[in-house]
């Protein structure tokens, strides 16, 4: 018993192990020496700003929101389907919880009241994400609207429900208490966000990698007929695939309204197409079946790295680092198209080789 | 008449004239003269698009770039006219400003063609790099004093109606016949011209049209390159039609604008979709955004009923195509006793 349970100890640390990690998934090195040559870069251009502690903490402040989405993004890529509603989500359930931690609690409230009202609200912005979630996993799966209509569809639903709720007004007026959350440090290093990130991170990468969920969901995404062939409910698995997204997205939701203090129905429409960039660098299959949290962890970096970098030069304006984006988007799919010719012109050569020996 | 019946055209229009009787009897102004007027005029900008979009649908790729080229263009031919302190035919602005959009759709042609990427991806990528090229490397602003001859042009109506009652005048801008034009050849390469059929064959198999002799890389430069072009149309038209250059006014359009083509009866995954659908989509949604006024609800709705339409526009038929699928051969096919096997 001791020993059975070491073992899984030891494949549990393995999951953690960088060597391993790199070994199994040749993407990753990749991702890693891009951001080695990221981090040199800036380092060297601007070492007293970029090397500087403030700095590495403004950005565990910043990337935790999109990263968030970001995972719960590669979870619905994986699927081969995408997600454009998680921003929808996001404000939505952040909308709900500004809107009760602002209206029902009152201004001489005692601070366990308060607590307890927190503790509900952010449940409460959970149920909703697991039931925005819920309701495009229904809509593609069951009604059979493809990913990127039925999303696109609910993110129009879902802000346009947040629009409605607030008269397209910003919400303000949450408790101290709910948003110290987002701006404070957990023994002056960890901040709550990044806690946030790092807790989303691991439990999705155990999901995927421990469970039978997520080799299921891997095996509809590489090829979803022989998936139900095989006895998979594909039906099911997409459910629960675009549900775990939604409560993603729901925590980043959660994050932004402890982070701006406010919540508002339009906040962060750009974080769409950033999130599927990120998933796409970190090595995500767009046809689905392939991608690790590890990967898009990796991409967050790269991308936060490029744009705190790019901050440090007043000359640069905002906008080029669109252009920046886009280009290292493109760059990476061209490489991955060569590296994948090469990869399949190897084992051509190397199948019919042996195939040479044996007729010999 | 059968025939009639089984096309989806027939259902949108259904839907479509249900909506303009609904707000005539909410509003009582549906069917004016002017309003119809302003549905035409509000309708050239998205039409326009649309016509790339069903192309690209049809075809079985998507593009989410045209609405960053329009952009793109329309800011670069505008400048560019003001630089040389342009005074002719305003032609050359609409040339310019396609050539430029042709340009930009050459660039998504060339990596969807050669590298085979996927065509979400590329055109996300680059739309990316031709906002940021607009905003950071042209460092762009708003225009308000647009070349004279472009401003002249906004100002030929092919029809003007005034509505004596409330005191307002609608007109019909001259460039609403750009979105005739266009949607007549856009109508006759998808019906009448090998090329149309060669885009039906992609959006329908690959491989089988491959293997039936369709030159697949020409059709998609075909594609993606006149997308450009006709986003830069587009944009030089809005442009024109507002006598002033916004140059983030059209951002989060293209959604709007491929919802539409579906709502139309286009497939997203390729091989089906009609020029007439298309028009019919697009005239779906733009009533229904623009009445919402007449229809006494708040504009706040606006986002909540485009929801509503493309979710039941889209789930329709999709539930339809599910379900003819699952009839193979005029057999019915259960589901659950599939599974059991």
């Amino acid at each position: 018993m001791n020993k059975q349970h070491s073992g899984e100890l030891k494949d549990f640390m393995k999951g953690f192990n960088l060597r391993h990690l790199i070994n199994q998934d040749s993407n990753l090195l990749r991702l890693f020496i891009m951001l080695f040559v990221v981090f040199t870069i800036m380092s060297a251009v601007k070492p007293h700003l970029f090397l500087k502690s403030d700095n590495f903490i403004s950005m565990a402040y910043q990337f935790p929101e999109y990263g968030v989405l970001s995972i719960a993004m590669m979870l619905s890529m994986l699927t081969g389907g995408v997600d454009l509603s998680i921003v929808g989500v996001s404000n939505l359930s952040g909308i709900l919880t500004a809107i009760m931690l602002s209206k029902m609690i009152p201004q001489d409230a005692a601070p366990g009241y308060i607590l307890f009202m927190i503790i509900l609200a952010v449940l409460m912005a959970l149920a909703v994400g697991t039931l925005c979630g819920l309701f495009n996993g229904f809509v593609i799966s069951k009604i059979g609207v493809p990913a990127i209509l039925a999303t696109l569809g609910s993110m129009q639903l879902f802000t346009g429900i947040a629009l409605v709720l607030t008269n397209g007004r910003i919400v303000t007026g949450i408790p101290i208490m709910y948003s110290n959350l987002g701006n404070t440090a957990v023994w002056g290093i960890l901040p709550v966000p990044l806690i946030l990130y790092i807790l989303s991170a691991i439990v999705i990468s155990s999901l995927l990698s421990k469970t039978s969920f997520g080799l299921e969901l891997y095996m509809m995404g590489t090829n979803p007929t022989a998936s139900r062939f095989s006895g998979i409910n594909n039906t099911k698995v997409t459910m629960l695939t675009y549900m775990t997204s939604g409560i993603l997205a729901a925590v980043a939701g959660l994050i932004v309204v402890a982070r701006t203090n406010s919540a508002k129905a339009d906040f962060g429409t750009s974080y769409t197409l950033q999130t599927v960039l990120i998933s796409l660098l970190g090595g995500v299959n767009p046809n689905g079946g392939f991608g690790t949290v590890a990967g898009v962890t990796v991409a967050i970096l790269i991308l936060q790295f490029l744009s705190s970098g790019f901050n440090m030069f007043p000359s640069i304006s905002n906008f080029i680092k669109d252009l920046i984006w886009g280009l290292v988007l493109i760059l990476v799919m061209v490489f991955n198209y060569y590296s994948n010719k090469y990869a399949q012109k190897r084992a051509i050569s190397k199948r019919s080789k042996e195939f040479a020996q044996k007729t010999m | 008449m059968k025939k009639l019946l089984r096309t989806n055209e027939f259902y949108i229009f259904l839907i479509l004239l249900l909506l303009c009787v609904f707000i005539q009897i909410q509003s009582g102004q549906f069917f004016t003269r002017n309003n119809i007027v302003d549905m035409l005029r509000a309708m050239i900008v998205p039409g326009i698009f649309s016509i790339g979009v069903l192309m690209v649908l049809v075809s079985g790729g998507i593009d989410v770039s045209f609405t960053a080229i329009a952009l793109l263009s329309m800011y670069a031919a505008t400048r560019l006219l003001m630089i040389w302190h342009y005074e002719g035919n305003v032609i050359l602005a609409f040339i310019i400003s396609g050539a430029i959009g042709l340009f930009l759709g050459l660039i998504n042609a060339a990596l969807i063609a050669f590298f085979d990427l996927p065509t979400l991806i590329v055109t996300l990528g680059t739309s990316s790099i031709f906002t940021g090229f607009m905003q950071g490397v042209l460092h762009s602003r708003e225009i308000s004093d647009i070349p004279k001859t472009m401003i002249n042009f906004s100002k030929i109506d092919l029809i003007r109606v005034y509505n004596a009652k409330l005191g307002i005048s609608s007109g019909l801008p001259a460039v609403f016949l750009i979105l005739v034009g266009l949607i007549i050849i856009a109508w006759f390469i998808l019906n009448y011209t090998m090329l149309g059929r060669g885009i039906y064959a992609l959006g329908g198999d690959r491989i089988a049209a491959q293997r039936a002799g369709f030159n697949i890389i020409k059709i998609q430069f075909f594609i993606y390159s006149f997308v450009g072009f006709i986003s830069g149309i587009a944009g030089m038209t809005r442009t024109i039609m507002m006598a002033n250059l916004h140059p983030t006014n059209l951002m989060g359009m293209e959604l709007t604008v491929i919802a539409s083509v579906v709502l139309g009866g286009t497939r997203i995954t390729g091989g089906h979709g009609t020029i007439t659908g298309t028009m019919l989509g697009v005239a779906l949604v733009t009533i229904m955004s623009n009445s919402l006024i007449l229809m006494g609800i708040p504009t706040f709705w606006q986002k909540f009923f485009t929801g509503v339409l493309i979710l039941i526009g889209t789930g329709v038929s999709a539930y339809q195509s599910m379900k003819q699928k699952n009839t193979l051969h005029g057999v019915e096919i259960d589901e659950k006793e599939l599974e059991k096997v």
